[in-house]
């Protein structure tokens, strides 16, 4: 039984890696323009969807096709941005820029159905099937690779945060629009440039996720849902917070699953209920700055 | 603005509406086909729901993505109760009201957790909410599972089971359209929207903001599982998919944005023109996920080309009609204590927020 | 003469930036009493401590000697203390009226008729009917000196009432404010226009840094053995 209890932490840590990887992105782009992006979960399909084909059709190695994938998505999020969020302005904009990201969600998936239909797909490479054995553990290895590649996105998305200018305008947008703009900041492509990077985000954990797991256009629901509780109890915009509520909430879905699998995703959204009637802002999250 | 000038709108207003109530009770007598009349079933559902939603998202600004949970927990209480409590007939109608307060008392708990965080974090918590419900229905035995419950047998032909169906919706239509209009001119109605445009503000000048938005979620949620369970009856089934249907709320944000978020004939507008070309998509296309693009597509047209909705800028153009000619700024007629020298400022020195 | 409200070494920090530091204001009953000091030192935020829109770190606030720290905004408002912001704050897509009625308790027509009596009394009577959204700045300063206004309060603390007006529109509101002074009414004025304080305020405290430099009456000092002693810093 503690061999069970320490498997699934040990699980748990890792796909909290994995899942680490799609939500920062998703933090990010809250935090420097202050919207949740819906979409996120089906661009991660998306992204998925893009290694598949390269992997399929170009036999491309998995880790190697993000060279491809990750610039791929970068581009399409400043589009995205650009062509239907930026317009968004006005009182409404927090609902509005919500919706606006339903509905490319929707459409995107709608595309996805049209050209691959429900079947599941999963992406495969040497690596996905096979698993280290440590200290009596199995960890797969597939995990494992997919854990040190969100640890180095985020150190280096702190990296970038902290010590460039550009991540200096990023901070500086995130903390005070209008300042920023003020001081000569182009809040534009600040805006644009980090939405593309939340996006870019979400193609290396499309992949590792799509390798993990089997997945059709529809598991960008569940998805979405998981990563959206997951940046709020770390705090929405908190970058690190995000590492830490991935791993905990993942950590402790691993656990009850070992009692009941059909209850684990259901404690999943109970945590987040429970953490915020304690904490309203989440573990890292800041008091509330903007009005409402 | 005469006096004469108000009551010939008010008589205008009154007889527009007599004409429209008698359209409403006539539509099934002259339009009887039954597939007609199923298209305005579904489109007085959301009518209905649209109103009830639009008291607590539209007024207080809160945008719910959780309405759902209301609508499929009183479509499954009504299905549960007439199956455990062997109720047949005509007088399942009678377990509506229990469906009105499971809705009520699932409100209570749900708005105290999530009325307390900023409204950003809410639309998650209430997205949250549904995937629990959505899950629970799926796991629960009682709920049966992913085969859902059943509705009892109504003893009436294919005919006259749309046509009473049309009547019953129609009657909650009304109901929620009247309590929207109560609560908007109500000192309550004033506090939600107060607390729309600066809550800390109305905080500070009094306003109990946390009973006012619990009990708009409260009334908003009664009325949304009565419906549910109206709902119910008409299909005579619910499954976890169809009774917390994800595209649900998104429909129905889409509906009052559409109409006009915050006016109360917005959104009706709003419902009538979307459920019925949603449902005409979900039947002719059947496969494929056209129907979801288009959703889609449509939301995007409409928050880049009409963000306010329709019924506010179609009112500014009959405003901007009628007032051509007229000069900007009104005189104002000089009151009885001294006057501020800057009366009829227009708006200037500030920035724009 | 009593003193209605005070604050006794209130100390507020935002992160390292000591906002307010053992800031000790009393204000008389039945004066008009101005706040000053340079940008930074701390005006708006005892403020916000003393109409609960800030905790305090340390210190207490009392309105006629009963303790009132850390008490939520509704009910320091339900106490008697209204209190304006340097940015005005109103509600957009309420008309002026709606406004107004939002603060009342009374019942209908006896809100809408107090409300109007508000209104009239600072002038925009008129526009009562108009979106708040569509006022001009100093038309909202003065709807919002009315939605104070709406109920009944004891103390009214107004940040910076003379800022980004014209002079006449400056003077109708000193001349508003000694209305209601002689009614009973006591101030507390935040405000940089030296002029206005100096014609209106009985007594005046100075703020740098977060702590009180300076406090004196001015014109005839009715008690002298009342007179605050200047803190140095």
């Amino acid at each position: 039984m503690a061999r069970q209890i320490y498997q699934a932490i040990a699980d748990g840590i890792l796909v909290g890696g994995v899942y680490a990887l799609m939500a920062v992105g998703l933090t990010l782009i809250f935090g420097v323009l202050d919207i949740i992006n819906i979409a996120q979960g089906v661009l991660v399909i998306l992204g998925a969807y893009l290694s598949y084909e390269l992997s399929v059709r170009l036999h491309l190695d998995l880790f190697l096709g993000l060279l491809i994938t990750v610039p791929a998505m970068f581009v399409i999020g400043v589009v995205i941005q650009w062509a239907f969020i930026r317009r968004l302005r006005g009182r409404e904009r927090t609902s509005m820029t919500l919706l606006v990201t339903y509905a490319v969600a929707l459409i995107v998936e709608g595309i996805l159905y049209e050209i691959y239909g429900a079947n599941p797909k999963q992406l495969n490479a040497s690596y996905v099937q096979s698993s280290v054995h440590v200290l009596g553990f199995y960890l797969s290895d597939i995990y494992l690779y997919g854990f040190v590649l969100a640890v180095a996105i985020v150190v280096a998305l702190y990296a970038v945060l902290y010590r460039s200018t550009f991540g200096r305008s990023v901070r500086a947008t995130m903390q005070d629009e209008t300042a920023a703009r003020l001081i000569g900041i182009d809040v534009n492509r600040v805006a644009a440039i980090t939405f593309g990077l939340g996006i870019a985000v979400t193609a290396a954990g499309g992949m590792v996720f799509g390798a993990t797991n089997t997945f059709n256009p529809n598991s960008g629901y569940d998805l979405i849902s998981r990563l959206l509780a997951i940046i709020i109890l770390g705090g929405l915009g908190s970058i690190g917070g995000a590492l830490v509520a991935s791993v905990f909430m993942l950590t402790v879905e691993s656990l009850v699953d070992i009692w009941s699998p059909e209850w684990a995703i259901v404690v999943f959204y109970a945590a987040l209920v429970v953490v915020l009637v304690v904490r309203p802002t989440g573990f890292f999250g800041r008091q509330p700055v903007r009005a409402q | 603005m005469g006096s004469t000038v108000m009551r010939t709108q008010r008589a205008t207003a009154g007889l527009a509406l007599i004409v429209l109530a008698a359209a409403a009770v006539a539509f099934p007598l002259v339009f009887s086909s039954p597939v007609i009349t199923n298209y305005a079933v579904y489109a007085l559902i959301f009518v209905a729901v649209v109103s009830a939603w639009n008291v607590f998202s539209g007024f207080s600004g809160y945008i719910s993505l959780g309405h759902a949970v209301f609508f499929g927990s009183g479509a499954y209480t009504v299905g549960i109760a007439a199956r455990d409590w062997h109720v047949n007939g005509v007088s399942v109608f009678a377990l509506l009201p229990v469906a009105a307060a499971v809705g009520a008392v699932i409100a209570v708990p749900f708005g105290l957790v999530a009325l307390r965080v900023r409204r950003h974090t809410f639309i998650v918590i209430t997205i949250a909410v549904f995937f629990i419900f959505q899950l629970m229905a799926a796991n629960f035995s009682f709920t049966g599972g992913s085969v859902g419950v059943a509705a009892p047998f109504l003893p009436w032909n294919p005919t006259s089971f749309n046509d009473h169906f049309y009547y019953i919706t129609l009657g909650c239509a009304v109901v929620a359209i009247v309590i929207a209009v109560l609560v908007r001119r109500s000192r309550f109605g004033l506090q939600l929207r107060a607390i729309r445009d600066d809550e800390d503000r109305a905080r500070g000048l009094g306003v109990r903001t946390m009973k006012v938005k619990l009990t708009a979620f409260v009334l908003s949620a009664t009325v949304s599982g009565l419906v549910g369970g109206v709902w119910f009856l008409y299909l005579t089934q619910v499954q976890p998919p169809s009774g917390y249907d994800p595209l649900f709320d998104l429909s129905l944000v889409l509906m009052a944005f559409l109409g006009g978020l915050g006016t109360i004939i917005g959104p009706v507008l709003g419902a009538l023109i979307i459920e019925p070309g949603q449902l005409y998509l979900t039947i002719r296309y059947t496969s494929g996920y056209l129907s979801e693009i288009l959703l889609g597509a449509l939301f995007l047209l409409v928050a880049l080309f009409v963000p306010r909705g329709i019924v506010p800028t179609v009112g500014e153009w009959v405003k901007r009609l009628r007032t051509r000619g007229r000069p900007a700024v009104e005189a104002v007629p000089a009151p009885a204590t001294a006057s501020p020298p800057e009366a009829t400022g227009a708006p200037a020195s500030e920035a724009r927020r | 003469m009593t003193t209605l409200l005070r604050t006794e070494d209130v100390r507020k920090a935002y992160g390292g930036v000591h906002a307010l530091d053992s800031c000790t204001v009393e204000v008389e009953e039945g004066s008009v009493a101005g706040l000053i000091g340079p940008n930074g030192s701390g005006k708006t935020t005892l403020f916000n401590v003393v109409t609960g829109y800030a905790k305090a770190d340390a210190g207490h606030v009392y309105l006629s000697g009963k303790k009132i720290t850390n008490v939520s905004p509704d009910k320091v408002f339900a106490l008697g203390i209204g209190r304006t912001f340097q940015l005005t704050r109103i509600f957009a897509s309420l008309t002026v009226l709606e406004n107004m009625l939002v603060a009342s308790r009374n019942g209908r027509s006896a809100a809408r008729r107090h409300a109007m009596e508000q209104l009239e009394f600072v002038g925009i009577a008129g526009h009562h009917a108009a979106l708040a959204g569509t006022l001009s700045y100093g038309q909202r300063k003065l709807l919002e000196l009315a939605y104070v206004l709406v109920a009944d309060p004891a103390v009214i603390l107004l940040d910076e009432p003379a800022g980004g007006i014209n002079l006449s529109l400056v003077n109708h509101i000193a001349d508003r404010i000694r209305e209601l002074n002689a009614a009973g009414k006591t101030f507390l004025i935040v405000e940089h226009n030296m002029e206005f304080v100096m014609g209106l305020c009985d007594q005046v405290t100075v703020l740098d840094s977060g702590a009180v430099v300076a406090a004196a009456y001015l014109g005839e000092d009715p008690d002298p053995e009342d007179a605050d002693p200047a803190e140095d810093e």
